[in-house]
């Protein structure tokens, strides 16, 4: 599962829209499993699934089971594949109860849910997901994390995944890129990110009493609140001789690590990318 | 082309089956379209409730253009009339969701929200002519009773290349689907009557120009034994057919270059 | 409370001015059938002049009036209607009715806004188009013109009395669609765009002459074509605004019933 990010008028989904042929690239070639998308769009059809947050592909006045019985037919999936496909998303995605629906009623939520089934049900060999999560609820965005995580882990599904929600990538993506005016500024593990951003992980320490700030070796205060201190040291630098420092040298209630989120991350790389530039 | 054909009857039924759960509002909305379209004939009989005769024809003859034209357009914008909202699709973005699927786009346009209640025009065009055959004085030759299945057939494929010409136009303007009105609509009122109280200029621009002419004008002189107003001869009456290929090509080329020159917009 | 009301006529008048392609795509439209029609109208008082009494250039000028008006007055319905509609459906008008504004002014005030727009942006070029193309009468005088301006007022209020009760008709119908198609079916019929009221015979005529939809064309051009004057013109207003202020206090009992039944069920 790879994730895609960058800030608006990054490129994000214009990317997209090449990939399933949407628009034809000004210069340079494209292939998606050996078709050019453009040129042969219907051809790659059968090939993709595609959800695009924003906007629905299914039918808004019909019933949401009767956009899935079009699908099929568009599709030309055979009986038995359709109703396996249906009945494992039916399941997973919780939409038993929305088929009969017609879909201007359903919310963003189910919607999102009854998009996403509607791109598998042709066993896609990649799937696009343009901002799955725009707009949802926190229960809805769980639901839908956890179906693409048991997806890409089951069916091996290749999933390429535009976001601005970090959460998403933090919870999906093994392989992140970013690209900020259509150029790439990162491509590689999740992990790696956070080592080329630099980025610092936080102890949070709570005193018995309120302090000025702590001094120890390694880590410095960004933040004191109360009794409550936060502490910054360098995310590759373990964690564990700084605890020991701080608890010898003052009366400490309790403490936890915070890992550093990528979104400040990525902040910090454009950030530098600004400076350098 | 099968398979688009195949993909165009499966999205159909799907919306029929939809509106016929509605019936007492289906019914409703096709008693209006046929009242709508026949507002038209009735203000044509009021004319000749004054009159014996317009332009030189009477109300049988005015009756079978009508009616021919009245036909020929009502099968078209029942089948394809949707596509004159793509500046809407366009507009909101959802042309994209058409794009990725495997059935070409124009089919999925024309097969949108397919509105069975249009029947109530196709019903009224009908009934004219019907109404006609009965009425007018023809000296009748299998020729002539050939032009007519002739005429409908290809006057619908030439609306319907106006139809999907006007689409094209719309991937760049819009918001201009009442320009595509003034060509279908409005063209579909301009055969209504007889080339004789137009312009010869108007006549020519709809015969050389935008070939609607051949809708129902150009044939049905010949099959009510009239001169052509712009003296053209008599062999054109069977032209109607290679028209309508024409059309409809040039009709694809435009839909074409119109889709290449999409841009989708938003993200 | 009058520079509330011009505000939001001025916020109407501009939201319709942003639509330019639109506006353009409308004259085109408004253009092309009024060609047809004019051609239609020569014919036909060709074949009987003084038909209805107007000369030819009389009724030549009653087409393109008839275009001009077609878009402000909303000949067919259209304009607030829908909007108002889906605002009952949804059950956002209760938080209108807890303003401090008089609902059917509110409503009126925007639909004066765009109708302004319309009678400018739609109108004039048609109308202008139409004196150049045609031979058609002109008032000698710019009082005509001024009392002709009154009278498009008055049956514009006409039009949204009209349309304010199908509107309201949501509170009640499930679908409002069925008033709406209604009410643009007699729109259709009975304003006389597809034939002058005083050209339908015996007591259609009369019935015609008699309804709300003749104060919104067949009334105005008469008094732009100079037929009422006098007396004949106080009668004339009259007839509009005895239409006007009836149909708008049906509305306003309409809109205290439903108000009521709003504030009943709590919103």
């Amino acid at each position: 599962m790879v994730g895609y990010i960058g800030p608006n008028g990054a490129g994000k989904s214009t990317t997209i829209k090449m990939l399933t042929g949407i628009l034809s690239p000004s210069h340079g070639t494209l292939r998606v499993a050996g078709i050019d998308p453009s040129r042969e769009r219907t051809r790659l059809a059968q090939h993709i699934g595609v959800v695009f947050g924003q906007r629905t592909t299914l039918w808004w006045d019909l019933p949401l089971i009767d956009s899935y019985q079009l699908m099929r037919r568009m599709y030309r999936i055979p009986d038995a594949r359709f109703r396996a496909n249906l009945d494992r998303c039916v399941e997973l995605l919780d939409l038993s109860a929305l088929l009969p629906v017609p879909v201007r009623q359903l919310s963003l939520g189910q919607r999102m849910r009854g998009d996403i089934a509607a791109a598998l049900l042709h066993d896609p060999a990649v799937l696009y997901l343009d901002e799955p999560t725009i707009g949802l609820d926190v229960v809805s965005k769980a639901k839908v994390r956890g179906f693409l995580r048991d997806l890409n882990a089951e069916a091996g599904t290749t999933v390429l995944l535009t976001t601005h929600d970090l959460q998403d990538i933090e919870h999906l993506c093994k392989r992140v890129m970013v690209i900020d005016h259509g150029r790439l500024m990162y491509d590689g593990e999740l992990a790696g990110l956070h080592e080329i951003g630099e980025s610092e992980r936080t102890l949070v320490v709570d005193l018995e009493e309120e302090l000025p700030p702590i001094a120890v070796d390694g880590a410095r205060v960004v933040r004191t609140e109360g009794p409550r201190q936060w502490l910054a040291f360098p995310a590759s630098a373990s964690a564990a001789p700084l605890v020991t420092a701080v608890a010898s040298a003052y009366p400490l209630v309790d403490l936890s690590v915070r890992e550093p989120d990528i979104e400040a991350v990525i902040a910090k790389m454009y950030a530098d990318r600004a400076t350098l530039g | 082309m099968g398979d688009g054909l195949r993909a165009y009857g499966f999205i159909v039924a799907m919306w029929v089956r939809s509106t016929l759960t509605y019936r007492a509002s289906f019914a409703m909305t096709v008693f209006g379209s046929f009242t709508a379209t026949a507002f038209d004939f009735i203000a044509i009989l009021l004319m000749f409730s004054h009159v014996d005769a317009l332009g030189g024809y009477s109300l049988g003859e005015i009756a079978f253009l009508y009616g021919t034209t009245g036909t020929a357009f009502g099968l078209t914008e029942l089948l394809m009339g949707s596509v004159s909202r793509l500046g809407h699709r366009v507009r909101d973005g959802t042309l994209d969701t058409l794009l990725v699927r495997p059935v070409p786009v124009l089919v999925q346009v024309a097969a949108d929200r397919f509105a069975l209640r249009r029947i109530g025009r196709l019903a009224q065009g009908l009934f004219v002519l019907v109404y006609a055959l009965f009425v007018i004085e023809v000296h009748w030759t299998p020729v002539k009773v050939l032009m007519v299945p002739m005429m409908l057939l290809s006057g619908a494929a030439i609306f319907a290349a106006v139809f999907v010409a006007g689409a094209a136009f719309q991937f760049v303007a819009q918001d201009a689907s009442e320009v595509q009105n003034a060509f279908t609509y409005g063209g579909n009122t301009l055969l209504q009557y007889p080339p004789s109280i137009f312009a010869k200029d108007l006549v020519r621009g709809v015969t050389f120009v935008l070939p609607l002419a051949f809708v129902n004008w150009v044939p049905a002189l010949y099959v009510l034994d009239r001169e052509n107003p712009i003296g053209l001869p008599q062999w054109l009456a069977f032209l109607p057919p290679l028209v309508a290929v024409g059309c409809c090509a040039l009709a694809g080329l435009a839909w074409r270059a119109g889709l290449r020159s999409y841009r989708s917009t938003g993200s | 409370m009058v520079r509330l009301y011009a505000a939001v006529a001025a916020g109407g008048f501009r939201r319709y001015a942003t639509y330019r392609m639109a506006t353009a795509a409308g004259v085109f439209t408004n253009t092309v059938f009024g060609f047809v029609m004019a051609y239609t109208y020569s014919a036909l008082w060709d074949a009987r002049p003084r038909l209805g009494g107007y000369d030819q250039p009389q009724a030549l000028a009653y087409v393109w009036i008839g275009q001009a008006l077609f878009a402000a007055s909303a000949l067919f319905g259209g304009g607030f209607e829908d909007e108002l509609i889906a605002r009952i459906r949804t059950g956002d008008i209760a938080i209108d009715l807890y303003r401090p504004v008089d609902l059917q002014l509110w409503w009126l005030a925007g639909d004066v806004g765009r109708a302004l727009f319309q009678l400018i942006g739609r109108g004039v070029i048609p109308m202008a188009l139409g004196a150049l193309a045609f031979d058609i009468a002109l008032p000698g005088s710019p009082l005509t013109w001024l009392a002709f301006l009154l009278a498009v007022f008055l049956g514009f209020v006409v039009s949204f009395a009209v349309r304010y009760l199908v509107a309201l008709s949501a509170f009640w119908l499930m679908d409002g669609a069925g008033a709406a198609q209604v009410a643009s079916l007699s729109g259709m019929f009975f304003t006389g765009m597809l034939l002058p009221l005083n050209v339908f015979p015996g007591l259609l005529g009369e019935i015609a002459r008699a309804l709300p939809w003749s104060a919104l064309l067949q009334i105005p051009a008469d008094i732009y074509l100079g037929t009422h004057t006098g007396w004949g013109l106080v009668r004339a207003y009259a007839f509009q605004g005895g239409w006007a202020l009836a149909l708008l206090a049906v509305g306003r009992l309409l809109q205290m019933v439903a108000t009521r039944r709003v504030v009943v069920q709590g919103g």
